[in-house]
């Protein structure tokens, strides 16, 4: 393309959204999609069209992987390395890929045509291994599977026009058409039960807006991303500041490797969903919403962009919402592109306004200050769900689910070594013994609940209750049987974080690295006991010093395998004695020396020493 | 609700005003909390982490949190010095920071913390070594970002004092690091004048002055007299001051 059309295309995506800067992650997708690269020249012309600066636009684009300064290939395969696809059998059908369509894993083929690369978890971990291929998903590859798909794509079939079964439900609807299953094992009574349509929006219209919000605190409904906030304090501050403008995010950003309840929620209740944020926003007095849909979701987009319709065609949106007079909200769908740390309240903010997803330094709270300066509610898809049905039926109703602290029911995305993984809606407070038992889990050696960020429990601790005042999760739990590596898992999920760290502050953007090193070397065998103190007081020096929950979290695979786990590291570790550290190998050591002398060493040289 | 009042840090009761950082409040009052991505005259971004403290026994960060009346702040003590000692070691290894051979020797604010830390030989950690390319187009100025902390002064100088943008955080995670704006730092507007390029605005040598090294002696070089931090805490010892 020459540069007058390539800079005539992107300025002419600019001036669809109005070269306003705050759209600077909707512009840079599209040009991403147009020219299958955001490269330096195109930079130039995004920064001076919505007058921001080419190092900003260059720190957007160096900071979400979904956008590239090098060409991607026409068709862009995007293989699942989350540990659930790598023990289900990744590494042959990647390899069956890269074969078939002759480019390595991160790399493009020399025609241009291909890009094949591994992402983080995709939200398909009861159907791994996974793959996006373009915004289309791939589940349960096999490598036969994979060389069809190859073969079809390499003879120009285009992805969306793949010959691929269809999943139940509304993964069968013309807007999604995807292999994708639901796999709901157990549908509870406040969510995936069969529900009347409307009606917590219709009781809530006929209620004042601050008995909307008594009405969730008597339900005692905490947010059901993982941190468990109160949410109709959350509700009430937005609701208190004074402001001109409100808004009520949804944050479908479901990235906890491990978690998929959401995508479910998104394909089955997107209605519900879009209540419970009609509800929010009568409460607040907010006019605007907005949905944060991750990037690996695009598949659903069109579906959830025809919910909005529908409903707005039945007045359920817009002015003048339900006939009452100066109630009015809209919605718009903003896409993620990549980057897990925007499923953070503040990131995902900051990614909205066409900024780096980087989180906000609080105070002030994103209640109080949010989107643009004004308050902004931002909620998990289920919390919105749970409101909508907590508007039907009564806070009481709900409250006399799950425990004292923890009430209602919770979905919980299954995955890994069981016979039924998929999406159980179960009671808060339930014993990870009794869902083992529901999934169908034998030979349980490891239990991750709440995904990397949470703690990993092992065979004797099943009894522990899923709930706030024991295992609070977001709603991954991720079972590992005996024949598994625990250290490998546990490696793996350091390279999530080290990956996914925005790099905004020293302890995250360090000190994970410094973590994950520590334990490559106890893997090998060259560690002592001191080693494993140095892993704890780095750790607790992250999860302490860092500024968001990225941070806080990040150590946990570690710092809960050493609780939970102990042996699995003291077999590796060496009895000190000698003096010398287990770490330091004297050969290895001497290497350049000897190379750069070219002669032996006569004192460490084994092969002197064994000679006669 | 808008009068002053007093809170405590490691025992000490200190005034502050509605809205007032705990640093700021601190620094008043003559109390040193050691920062190194915070400096007087930029808005505060809390991404070093070296002051955090302890509010109420939860950690924040003192450059962004205001003071609470009546509450308790834990600085000093052994466990926040540890958290420190952390920090400053992991910038230490994070970059290439040689300071017998650098230019900013004596008046590094990273160096210095370490003095103050007792760091003598930071080997805790690993050391990362980056290999990042020397930008040193522009006539008057050198940028090494393998000496760079991430602190972002630069940038904010840049953008909120001389109103420029020339420089800004690009990549991400452990790949972060401050790009400018534009091909190199010589397509860009920086002036040798501006702000961002003062002595005082990098804390370390990422960012240096052509044919102005080593301008200070040994002895006489700003943290060789006293170690960073005093000039505050002198205004606890004497409140005249």
């Amino acid at each position: 393309m020459n540069t007058e059309l390539m800079e005539s295309r992107v300025a002419a995506i600019c001036g669809k959204f109005a070269n306003d800067k705050s759209r600077l992650l909707d512009i840079l997708l599209e040009v991403q999609r147009e020219l299958r690269c955001v490269d330096s020249s195109a930079m130039d012309v995004i920064a001076r069209e919505v007058g921001s600066y080419r190092v900003e636009v260059e720190g957007m684009v160096t900071f979400y992987a979904f956008l590239s300064e090098t060409k991607k290939g026409e068709v862009v395969i995007r293989l699942c390395d989350d540990i659930i696809d790598r023990q289900a059998g990744l590494e042959a059908v990647s390899r069956v890929f890269s074969e078939e369509l002759g480019v390595e894993v991160g790399q493009t083929s020399s025609d241009g045509r291909f890009t094949l690369e591994y992402t983080p978890c995709i939200g398909m971990s009861d159907q791994a291994p996974a793959a996006l291929v373009n915004e289309t998903v791939i589940t349960r590859l096999t490598p036969e599977s994979a060389r069809q798909t190859a073969r079809a794509l390499a003879a120009g079939t285009r992805p969306d026009a793949l010959d691929l079964p269809v999943g139940g439900g509304n993964n069968a609807h013309p807007l999604i058409r995807s292999m994708v299953r639901n796999n709901i094992r157990h549908p509870g009574e406040v969510l995936l039960c069969d529900l009347p349509d409307g009606a917590g929006l219709e009781r809530a219209l006929g209620m004042s807006p601050k008995a909307v919000i008594e009405e969730i605190a008597s339900s005692r409904l905490s947010g059901r991303g993982g941190a468990g906030f109160p949410t109709a304090r959350k509700w009430q501050t937005a609701a208190d500041v004074p402001a001109e403008r409100r808004f009520v995010f949804c944050n479908a950003d479901e990235g906890e490797p491990g978690t998929f309840k959401d995508r479910v929620l998104l394909t089955e209740r997107a209605g519900l969903m879009i209540e419970g944020m009609t509800i929010a926003a009568y409460s607040i007095g907010g006019r605007e919403g907005l949905i944060y849909l991750r990037g690996e979701y695009a598949y659903l987009r069109p579906w959830l962009e025809s919910v909005l319709q529908e409903r707005r065609d039945r007045g359920l949106l817009g002015a003048g919402i339900g006939g009452k007079e100066g109630f009015d909200f809209d919605i718009r769908i903003q896409m993620g592109a990549g980057a897990y740390i925007c499923g953070e309240e503040s990131a995902l903010i900051s990614s909205c306004e066409g900024l780096r997803g980087e989180p906000k330094n609080r105070p002030p709270f994103p209640v109080e200050s949010g989107y643009l300066g004004f308050p902004t509610v931002v909620d998990n898809v289920e919390t919105f769900c749970c409101a909508a049905r907590i508007l039907d039926r009564g806070g009481a109703w709900f409250a006399r689910l799950g425990t004292e602290r923890s009430t209602g029911t919770k979905l919980y995305s299954v995955s890994g070594d069981c016979a039924r993984p998929g999406v159980y809606e179960l009671p808060l407070g339930i014993s990870v013994a009794d869902l083992m038992e529901r999934v169908g889990a034998q030979e349980v050696a490891a239990v991750l609940v709440g995904g990397p960020s949470g703690e990993m429990i092992n065979s004797g601790q099943l009894d522990r209750r899923l709930c706030l005042e024991d295992l609070a999760t977001g709603g991954s739990v991720m079972v590992f049987s005996e024949w598994r590596n625990i250290l490998e898992i546990v490696e793996h999920f350091m390279d999530f974080f080290i990956e996914e760290s925005c790099g905004y502050c020293t302890p995250c953007r360090v000190g994970n690295v410094f973590m994950k090193m520590r334990l490559q070397t106890i893997r090998k065998g060259l560690c002592q006991r001191e080693d494993i103190d140095y892993l704890e007081e780095l750790g607790k020096t992250i999860a302490m010093t860092s500024r968001c929950g990225l941070g806080h979290t990040s150590p946990n695979p570690i710092l809960s395998t050493i609780r939970n786990f102990p042996l699995v590291y003291s077999v590796l570790l060496k009895e000190g004695g000698d003096g010398l550290q287990a770490s330091f190998d004297i050969q290895a050591a001497l290497e350049e020396s000897r190379r750069l002398a070219k002669r032996r060493s006569m004192i460490y040289d084994p092969a002197y020493n064994s000679g006669p | 609700m808008n009068e002053d009042f007093d809170f405590r840090i490691d025992g000490r009761t200190v005034r502050a005003t509605p809205g007032q950082s705990i640093m700021d409040a601190a620094d008043e009052a003559g109390i040193y909390i050691p920062r190194l991505c915070d400096t007087e005259g930029l808005a505060p971004q809390a991404s070093c982490r070296i002051c955090v403290v302890k509010l109420n026994g939860r950690p924040v960060s003192a450059c962004t949190q205001p003071a609470v009346a009546a509450s308790e702040v834990e600085n000093d003590t052994d466990e926040i010095r540890h958290y420190r000692r952390d920090l400053v070691r992991m910038l230490f290894h994070e970059g290439n920071h040689l300071c017998p051979i650098c230019e900013a020797s004596g008046r590094c604010e990273l160096q210095a913390m370490g003095y103050r830390f007792g760091i003598i030989q930071p080997t805790k950690y690993p050391y990362l070594q980056p290999v990042r390319p020397v930008d040193a187009s522009h006539p008057d100025i050198v940028l090494d970002t393998n000496r760079c902390i991430l602190c972002g002064r630069c940038i904010r100088a840049s953008r909120d004092i001389d109103g420029k943008h020339v420089f800004g955080y690009i990549g991400r995670g452990i790949h972060k690091r401050v790009g400018v704006n534009g091909p190199s730092l010589a397509a860009t507007d920086v002036s040798i004048h501006d702000r961002s390029m003062d002595i005082e605005t990098c804390p370390v040598g990422c960012i240096i002055q052509k044919g102005r090294g080593f301008f200070a002696p040994i002895g006489e070089r700003e943290y060789d007299k006293a170690p960073i931090g005093s000039q505050i805490e002198q205004r606890g010892e004497d409140p005249e001051a």
